[in-house]
Order: C-alpha cells, then structure tokens, then sequence
C-alpha cells in the first residue's frame, strides 16, 4: 500500500518541485552566464550577486494586468500555456536520476517509473508539445502571432524527425526502449554511448536545441521578428508559463541527453576497480551534474552564435541532419551486425 | 467492442451529415480509430500480437492517406476558395 | 473491477469527444477535441496492454496528423460559419437514416455473436498484457510480415511525394 502509492507521490512532489525551483533559477544563470560572456555583471542588485532575482521576477509577473485580446478564443487563449508547460513536466516520470538506493531501510528506485516503451513515450509528449505554440498563436487572433506560431510549429516538427532518428540509433546499442535499461546497457557496455555514437550525440543537440526554440533557431521568438512571436499577447502570468515551459523544456533535453549519451547516473569508466573511490559522490549527484554541464552548454551557445535564418534554419534540418541521422542509422546497423 | 462500434457510426454520421470537408475528413480518423480500437481489443482478448501489428499498419496507411487528402484540399482551395463540399462541384451535372 | 471501472470512463470521455468532434460548429475546436479523442484512446491501448501502440498512437496520430489538420484549419482560416446555407440536394435526413440503419446492424451482429460464442462483448484486457510487448510486435512485423511492412513503407513515400507536388504552388 505504502509502496504503491505514498512513495511514488513523494517522488512526483519531489521532482515537481525540484523541476520547477530549478526553471525559475534558470533564468537568473541565463543572465549571468550571457553577461559574464559579454564582459558585464548581470543582476547584481536583489540580494547577494543578484541570487533573489528570479523571486523578485516571479513577483512581477504575478502582479501584471491579465490582457485577454478582445475576440480571442478564450478557452484556447487560456489553454495553450498550459499545453505547452504539460508535456514538459511530465516527461520527468520516465528519467532515471539514479538506481534503486536504501532509503530508512527500504528499497527506493530514483525514478518515477520505468515503462516499457520509456523513450518513445518522451518522443510523443514531445510531440504533443507542439500544440501549445500552435494554439497560442492561433488564440491571440492577430496575423503575426498566427503566422510566427506556425512557422515555430513547422520548425518544431522538422527537427522532431531527425531527434527521433538518433534515438533510433541509440535504441539498436542499447537494445531497449526503457531508459533505466539504456543506462544499464551503458554499464555493461563499459562506455558511455556518446563515444560509440558521436554523430547520433551532436545530431541530437542541435535537434534539441531547435525543438526548444533556443538559439540559435529562436526566430520564433525573438523580438526584432514578427514583433515577438506567438506569445506576442500574452502578459503575466501566462507569458511567465510560456518561458517557464522554454526552460523546462532545456532541462528536459539534457536530461535526456545525458540519459542516453552519457551514462544517466553512472560515474566515469563506472567498470573500472581502480576508480571506486570516486563512489562516495551519490549516482544522482552525477546525474544532476552532467544535465548542469548540458545546460551550462545551451546557455554558452545563445552567448556565442548568431541566429539562424528561418529558410536556412529549415534547410539544415531536412537536408542536413535527416541524411546525417539516416546514415548514422545505417552505419549502427551494420556494425551492429557484423560485431554484434 | 461495442464502444468501436458506437464509435463508428459517430464517424459515420459524421461523414454524411457535416459540409465541412475537414470535418469530413477527421470523422474519417475517428472510423480508423473505431477500427484500431476493434483490433486492439481482439488482439488482446485472443492474446495474439497480430491484431497490433495490423493496427499499427492501419496507422501508417491513415497518416499516408490524411497526408495526401490534406493536400488535396489546399489545392482544391487555392482555387476555389471553399470547403463547402456542396460547392465543390467542378464535375457538372 | 478497477480496469471495469477506468475502461467505462474511457469509453464514455471517447464517445463524447467524439460527438463534440462532429458536432462543433467551430472547426478549431473540433480538431482540438479531436485531438483530447486521441489521447484517450492511447489510454485505452494501453489499457489493452498495447503500450507501443499506445506510443506510436500518440506520436504518428495525435502528434503528427492532428497537427497536419491544424495547420490546414487555419491556413484555410475558417472565419465564417462554412454551414450558411441548405443545398437542396443534399438529404441530411437520409444520412441519419442510414447511419442509424448501420448502427442497427452492428447491434444485431454484436447480439448475435454474443449468444453464439457465449464471451462478454466488451472485455478490458483479460488477461493483462503480455511480456516484453514491444519486442514481440517487433518480431512479428520483421519476420512474418515483413512484405506488408515494405509495402506500407512504399506506400508512406509515394504518400509524402504526392502531398508535396500537391500542394506546392508551382509545379
């Protein structure tokens, strides 16, 4: 009864909790990371080294006027936030943040849930996250919000399909769909899956670099294009889920990638002997720094690159990294077969 | 079972009663859902794993077939404006 | 009983979103209630114990097609009720008519069945779902239907090059 219910529950506020703690942090590493690359402080004024900025933002944007624009689709208008922020939060429950521990004499597993079919149910909420742009922009009823939605949407579509073909090939290493068996697979493997599969690694980057609308592939939102995107008329509250499902979202993506590339909990050469003393660091500590790292390098990538324009955006998705995931694939196939 | 069945004739209703052509074609998705649901449900009751694999080729030939009716109706758009389906008439009587 | 129980709610929120679908005289709405239909019935596959089809339900279905038919629904940009006027051709009651004629059928069938073989008709997953799901699927479809499953890739690419010389402005 215990095990059943009251644990996973704890684990579900635990990591809902430390998903959204961790969201709202991001934006204040965001703007320190990209002003310490531009040679200036960032928020330095509340609290000590600018730590209180993202509460004095939350408050900010909790007290904003709440505009609806006058004929929009109401339902939909409120709804899509709250389709875009979903898919990002519950992907959570199928990422392995470590093996199963003892916890006061009782055997806790460090992730929600292990499906069957693990990756590919992140694949298909990612997929469903698409609807939130989509709808956002249909719902503030104005051209450009319409049309910068669907051009964010087709984008977020295009690089879905070579995402999913790395996945792919990461799925033929590892043998499994489920992503606490990936993570064995790379243990007993004895190297991380980002050294076998570097193609499948960066393609997979990129890809998720695109799917957040990050640069440099946000010309969806950036505010010099079609006056700033699909979430043009949203203020408040609504604009804060916005961001915060963007945020979410990165998170998500890298960690998965270190899930799948990079040994999810696992130390460095986790098969060697000679290394146990790098054991006292807790698994999930591995994992959360490696996703840190991971994030660390999206925000280094916006301090860095120019952003992409949308038609040379859209040709490096289809007819770049689709052939490159394609062959990737291919190649994974046959030294699958011919090494086993 | 009979939820497919039920299922079916909505879609079906649906087809025949909206002049809406998308509305037309999403009730035509909710007949290959009722199908897959049969399917499903069969392969589940037999414990025989074919009804899945024939319910995952009644998805692909169902993207296949909304892809290509999709771009039917913009073409038909562009030209005449409508998704009336009564006003789509070019075959005169 | 509890899979009695979650199968009868699910039945219920699909047959509703599936009436709503049709009936909505906003096109918007119908493709996002379509949509809501969607996920329920991966829910339901996977309460057949079909995970993987559950999965690629929601991927291909839900995540791909419903938002092929948003982006027409609004490239089309349906302001005006498109229902405006009657055809006089069209018998709207004859529709019905034969719809339910159908439906009076598949019942007839149903009981007929059921009185035979003597099995419930709508049974939840008896028996659970089976071991290692989507590796068996798998299985089936690279071995013994591995012609159908070419067949089908062949026909997703003549699909695909169709769509795009169709909907392109200039040939």
């Amino acid at each position: 009864m215990i095990d059943q219910f009251v644990i996973p529950l704890l684990k579900i506020v635990v990591v809902l909790n430390a998903t959204l703690l961790g969201v709202t942090y991001m934006v204040l590493l965001e703007r320190k990371v990209i002003a310490w690359a531009q040679s200036r402080l960032g928020p330095m004024r509340v609290g000590p080294y600018g730590i209180l900025q993202p509460v004095a933002d939350a408050v900010k944007l909790m007290i904003k006027e709440d505009i609806t624009p006058v004929r929009a689709d109401k339902w939909v208008f409120t709804a899509a936030p709250i389709i875009s922020m979903v898919p990002a939060l519950i992907v959570y429950a199928v990422i392995p943040f470590g093996p199963t521990i003892h916890l006061f004499g009782r055997p806790v597993s460090l992730y929600i849930a292990d499906v069957n079919v693990g990756l590919l149910y992140i694949v298909s909420v990612a997929s469903v996250g698409v609807y939130g742009i989509i709808l956002a922009g249909y719902a503030s009823n104005s051209k450009y919000p319409l049309l910068a939605s669907l051009r964010a949407s087709a984008q977020l579509i295009s690089y879905e399909v070579a995402v999913t073909l790395t996945l792919v090939s990461v799925i033929l290493m590892a043998r499994s769909l489920s992503m606490v068996s990936i993570v064995n697979a790379q243990y007993n493997a004895g190297v991380w899956f980002a050294f076998v599969q570097p193609v499948a690694f960066v393609i997979f980057f990129i890809g998720g670099l695109a799917e957040t609308n990050r640069a440099p592939f946000d010309l969806p939102e950036a505010e010099q294009e079609l006056t700033g995107g699909f979430h043009t008329e949203y203020s408040g509250m609504r604009f804060a889920l916005f961001f915060l499902a963007e945020y979410a979202n990165m998170i998500v993506v890298s960690s998965v990638a270190t899930t799948l590339f990079f040994g999810g909990w696992l130390r460095p050469f986790p098969n060697v002997a000679a290394l146990h003393f790098l054991d006292v660091v807790p698994s999930w500590m591995w994992f959360l720094v490696k996703s840190f790292v991971f994030l660390y390098i999206f925000i280094w990538v916006r301090a860095t690159l120019p952003r992409y324009r949308y038609d040379q955006l859209m040709r490096i998705g289809w007819k770049l990294l689709i052939p490159l995931a394609i062959a990737n694939l291919v190649v994974t196939g046959i030294v699958k077969v011919l090494i086993g | 079972m009979l939820l497919s069945a039920a299922l079916f004739i909505i879609g079906v209703i649906g087809v025949m009663v909206r002049r809406n052509i998308i509305i037309i074609f999403m009730s035509i998705e909710l007949i290959l859902n009722a199908v897959n649901i049969n399917l499903v449900a069969f392969s589940a009751q037999l414990q025989n794993n074919v009804g899945q694999v024939f319910a995952i080729f009644v998805v692909a030939v169902a993207a296949a077939e909304a892809a290509v009716g999709l771009g039917i109706i913009l073409a038909f758009y562009r030209n005449k404006e409508t998704v009336n389906i009564d006003e789509m008439n070019l075959m005169k009587w | 009983m509890g899979q009695a129980i979650a199968f009868y709610t699910l039945a219920a929120f699909i047959l509703g979103f599936a009436v709503l679908v049709v009936s909505t005289k906003d096109t918007v709405h119908s493709v996002l209630f379509l949509v809501l239909d969607f996920l329920f019935v991966a829910a339901l596959y996977v309460l057949l114990g079909a995970p993987f089809l559950a999965a690629i339900q929601v991927l291909v279905y839900a995540g791909g097609i419903v938002v092929l038919y948003l982006f027409v629904v609004m490239l089309v940009n349906l302001k005006r009720p498109p229902e405006a006027h009657q055809d006089p051709h069209r018998r709207t009651k004859l529709g019905f008519g034969l719809a339910v004629a159908v439906l009076l059928e598949l019942g007839a069938i149903a009981t007929y069945g059921m009185t035979r073989t003597g099995s419930p008709l709508v049974v939840p997953g008896t028996n659970g779902p089976l071991p290692g799901n989507t590796e068996q699927v798998g299985w089936l479809l690279y071995t013994s239907y591995l012609i159908p499953f070419e067949i089908a890739s062949m026909l997703l690419l003549v699909a695909m090059i169709g769509a795009i010389v169709l909907a392109k402005r200039e040939l």
